[in-house]
């Protein structure tokens, strides 16, 4: 019995390091010359630390115009899909309304046709209103998503209708009943809506390369992708570049983990 | 019971003041270029910068009948979804049947596990690409070892594709081991007990216990991975540095899609290759749902 919780044990661990390899090959690469990292055969560590690297790809592409797209349109978008969701949910979980059953099956459908077949029609659309190349191209398709509405109503649902009543007789308007109970009790799956939004921002990619045309507009991954093609860009540089975008939702994944898991656990569908 | 009565004018004029601000943008975004795309699948002679269509017909699904490299597309997006989704699916459900039998550390492997999920495909496939690399990548260092001799992942047709399941298969373990842990936790443990009782040893437990449990979540996982392979497509983009991989051997139908629209302006024929997709997803999607009417316990 002994040794078999041992053989779990080390095909665990095996299974944690080649997970993770990926991380420690950029890192360890980020920190070498050009020379050292092309040498055969390869050094797990770096001989010397280069943390020049570091500067010299930050400075090479405008990195930081980059980050600051990502998080101007992960914390837009995020905060515009919460608050529509909020509002909708509320509608769905609580209010009668003429049309409800057939909106929502229709809404529901919608989530099944893949994404990718909107980027021409909407492309167009956006072209017409003059925003591709802006914020408003990266920000206000995303304003809103059934997906979140779905799950939203769920947890909404979920507190009895017994409660709304109650509060209606005691004068509490809709507007204050969903944002002083529904809201609150909801907390943790708005939370976790919230943060697979953020991921989900942060790392897309088709969307903002095809609606971006210059330097200035540009996020992190697609940055990358531009700073990946420049000529004689070496590979530390190239690593520690890839960092730069990784390391953000790293860092929140693991202070924030239990949500985020949570999250995924409840709605067991991507954000 | 207020939910019963028929809705007043006054009901109806408040719930679309609390939906409004999400159908503008879900009708604009979603529900318009949903009908907009089917429209323009058939749009043969359009002129985008003066937005108006001079023919329809259905031209464009003739092309794409004719086409070798739309044919390509759609073998290769075969090829990916059934070089993945099998793999990930058995590794997941090992992997979450040996977190599942541990309580010291279960937390932090489950939490080292889900990392790349939250990582920029894009970032990750730039890493990638250098343990690939063929002179210096860590790849081929470590099959040297068992006497591989060195493979040129990304510039040899015949290694494009394994290169690129591999990499989708470790991006995508984490999520699955997640959803199947939750499946896991959720078997009743009495069901165990009597399986013991019976004299079932492990595995005959995990057969017939286990997997009949937790076969509504396989389907889930399954059906949800099918879907997010058929659209593969940043992966492509990061690793091969633009290009569908040497000689178009990782030519997807998302990749022909962004070829035809962004690259060749054809909007007509990217649309209609989406709606093949389209229709690609939903037959193997109904497919599953039929095949597990008759294998998922509920």
């Amino acid at each position: 019995m002994q040794s078999k919780k041992i053989l779990v044990y080390i095909l665990l661990v095996l299974g944690a390091l080649t997970m993770l390899l990926p991380f420690f090959w950029m890192v360890s690469t980020a920190f070498k010359t050009g020379f050292e990292a092309l040498q055969t055969p390869p050094t797990w560590l770096p001989k010397h630390f280069q943390w020049g690297n570091w500067v010299r790809a930050w400075q090479a592409a405008p990195f930081a115009t980059y980050l600051i797209n990502s998080v101007v349109v992960s914390l837009a978008t995020t905060l515009g899909q919460l608050v529509t969701s909020i509002l909708a949910a509320f509608a769905f979980a609580k209010l009668n309304f003429s049309g409800k059953k057939v909106l929502f099956t229709i809404l529901l459908a919608t989530m099944m046709v893949p994404g990718e077949m909107l980027i021409i029609p909407n492309f167009v659309t956006l072209s017409e209103l003059h925003l591709v190349n802006t914020y408003g191209a990266l920000i206000v398709p995303w304003l809103a998503s059934f997906f979140a509405v779905f799950t939203l109503r769920q947890s909404f649902a979920s507190v009895p209708d017994q409660l709304y009543y109650a509060a209606r007789l005691d004068g509490a308007s809709d507007w204050q009943f969903l944002w002083r109970i529904l809201v609150p009790n909801a907390k943790s799956t708005i939370t976790a809506i919230g943060l697979l939004q953020i991921i989900g921002s942060w790392n897309s990619f088709m969307w903002p390369l095809i609606v971006t045309n210059t330097e200035k507009m540009r996020t992190l991954p697609v940055g990358l992708q531009a700073f990946s093609s420049d000529s004689g860009v070496q590979y530390p540089e190239l690593m520690a570049a890839s960092t730069f975008v990784i390391l953000p939702m790293v860092v929140m994944y693991l202070l924030l983990n239990k949500y985020v898991v949570a999250g995924i656990s409840n709605t067991g569908i991507k954000g | 019971m207020m939910n019963n009565t028929k809705p007043t004018w006054r009901d109806n004029l408040k719930a679309l003041g609390y939906l409004l601000p999400m159908l503008i943008i879900v009708g604009m975004f979603s529900l318009y270029p949903i009908i907009k795309s089917l429209a323009m699948s058939f749009y043969t002679d359009y002129n985008f910068f003066t937005n108006q269509v001079n023919a329809i017909g259905f031209d464009n699904f003739k092309t794409l009948w004719q086409d070798a490299n739309f044919h390509l597309a759609v073998w290769n997006t075969i090829v990916f979804v059934v070089g993945v989704v099998p793999v990930e699916i058995i590794l997941s459900l090992a992997i979450a049947s040996l977190l599942n039998q541990i309580n010291r550390l279960a937390g932090l492997f489950r939490t080292l596990y889900f990392m790349p999920f939250v990582t920029s495909v894009v970032a990750i496939s730039m890493v990638w690409r250098w343990i690939y690399n063929k002179d210096a990548g860590l790849l081929n260092y470590l099959l040297g070892f068992v006497g591989v001799h060195p493979i040129d992942w990304l510039n040899d047709p015949h290694y494009a594709m394994p290169a690129l399941i591999i990499l989708a298969i470790w991006k995508g373990l984490g999520f699955n081991i997640l959803l199947f842990l939750v499946a896991l936790n959720n078997v009743d443990q009495r069901l165990y007990d009597a399986a013991m009782l019976d004299g079932a040893n492990s595995w005959q437990r995990f057969w017939h216990v286990t997997l009949p449990m937790i076969s509504p979540m396989t389907f889930l996982v399954t059906v949800n991975a099918v879907i997010g392979s058929f659209k593969v497509f940043d992966e492509i983009f990061a690793l091969f540095g633009g290009q569908p991989g040497p000689g178009h051997s990782t030519l997807t139908v998302v990749y022909y899609l962004y070829q035809m629209f962004y690259e060749q302006n054809k909007y007509g024929l990217a649309a209609a290759s989406g709606v093949v997709l389209f229709l690609m997803i939903l037959v193997v999607t109904l497919f599953q749902l039929w095949w597990s009417k008759k294998h998922v316990h509920y």
